[in-house]
């Protein structure tokens, strides 16, 4: 395991431990009130999930055209982390807009291509674990088209009209649209973004002990 | 006269659908809610506690899968170690 895995470990949990209250001294949202606090673990959950996609994406590119069994599996880390923080987000952002929009789902374009992003990290993980020999290079294919679908997934609240918020919100709130509220918000993100740092980490070392458990196999029964 | 019935009954007729797409009557005043009575529909409190303990349940059950596949293969390899000591 890497050295600095501890240290991210404890700096993650310091930073998980601490947000709840910084949270609860943020200040309410004129019209949405006490539901809006929500706000500070679903978007750092959607920002942790992208930076699974982003190892995801890049690591599926390398194995796709390289080959490599550390690319496969990072590969295979940041599908997996990316699934377990996109299903936060999907999970979150109801319990929020039935407060705030008065439905837990909407078909709008946002939450609609949000949820096919997640589940095309899901078919990617089924791939891999049901296609049989040779999955790894499909499964690595379908993840690289998830990836290329992120930015449309982040944009389309700015490019089609939705209930949903604008990317504007968070670049308002750092300015100070929201006095109070920055310091909680980016406190919650790193938390979430080294959470996803330091999960990746552990599912590759695993991904790795299992390719050597693989190899020791077939080099037993060829023996 | 014949033309005069027939002109009668033809507004009618075409009054009647005017009248029914009519707007309900506008509220004339607001109505105090009866003491007592539940007038919030929805507490927020509940759902983001739910929220909440979402994130930490996901979080702490990926890390325990994980945990417990590293096991597995710490016991497999273990078990190879076994059949094949020479092998590694």
């Amino acid at each position: 395991m890497n050295r600095i895995f501890a240290p991210l470990v404890a700096l993650a949990g310091m930073l998980f431990a601490s947000a709840p209250f910084l949270i609860a001294q943020a200040p309410y949202e004129s019209t949405m009130g006490l539901v809006q606090k929500i706000f500070y673990f679903h978007v750092p959950s959607w920002m942790a999930m992208y930076t699974a996609i982003a190892v995801c994406g890049v690591a599926s590119a390398l194995y796709l055209f390289r080959g490599g069994k550390t690319a496969d599996a990072y590969a295979v880390a940041g599908a997996e982390v990316a699934v377990l923080f996109g299903l936060m987000g999907l999970v979150t952002g109801p319990l929020w807009g039935r407060k705030a929009w008065g439905v837990w789902w909407q078909w709008d374009v946002r939450l609609t291509t949000a949820l096919l992003m997640e589940l095309i990290f899901v078919s990617c993980l089924l791939v891999r674990k049901y296609g049989g020999p040779g999955s790894e290079k499909l499964a690595a294919a379908t993840a690289l088209f998830g990836a290329a679908t992120a930015p449309f997934v982040y944009k389309s609240v700015d490019i089609w009209r939705t209930v949903h918020p604008k990317t504007s919100v968070v670049p308002e709130l750092l300015k100070g649209s929201m006095p109070g509220s920055g310091l909680p918000f980016l406190v919650s993100a790193l938390a979430f973004v080294l959470l996803a740092t330091v999960l990746i980490m552990l599912r590759v070392d695993l991904a790795k002990r299992q390719a050597t458990l693989d190899e020791l196999y077939l080099a037993y029964e060829d023996s | 006269m014949k033309n005069t019935l027939w002109a009668v009954i033809c507004l009618v007729l075409l009054a009647g659908p005017a009248f029914a797409w009519q707007p309900p009557a506008a509220q004339g005043e607001f109505v105090p809610a009866t003491p007592g009575a539940s007038t919030e529909q929805l507490p927020a409190a509940p759902l983001v506690i739910a929220a909440y303990a979402f994130v930490w349940v996901a979080a702490m059950g990926y890390v325990w899968t994980i945990a417990r596949r590293l096991t597995k293969v710490e016991q497999d390899l273990h078990a190879l170690e076994r059949k094949s000591p020479t092998k590694r």
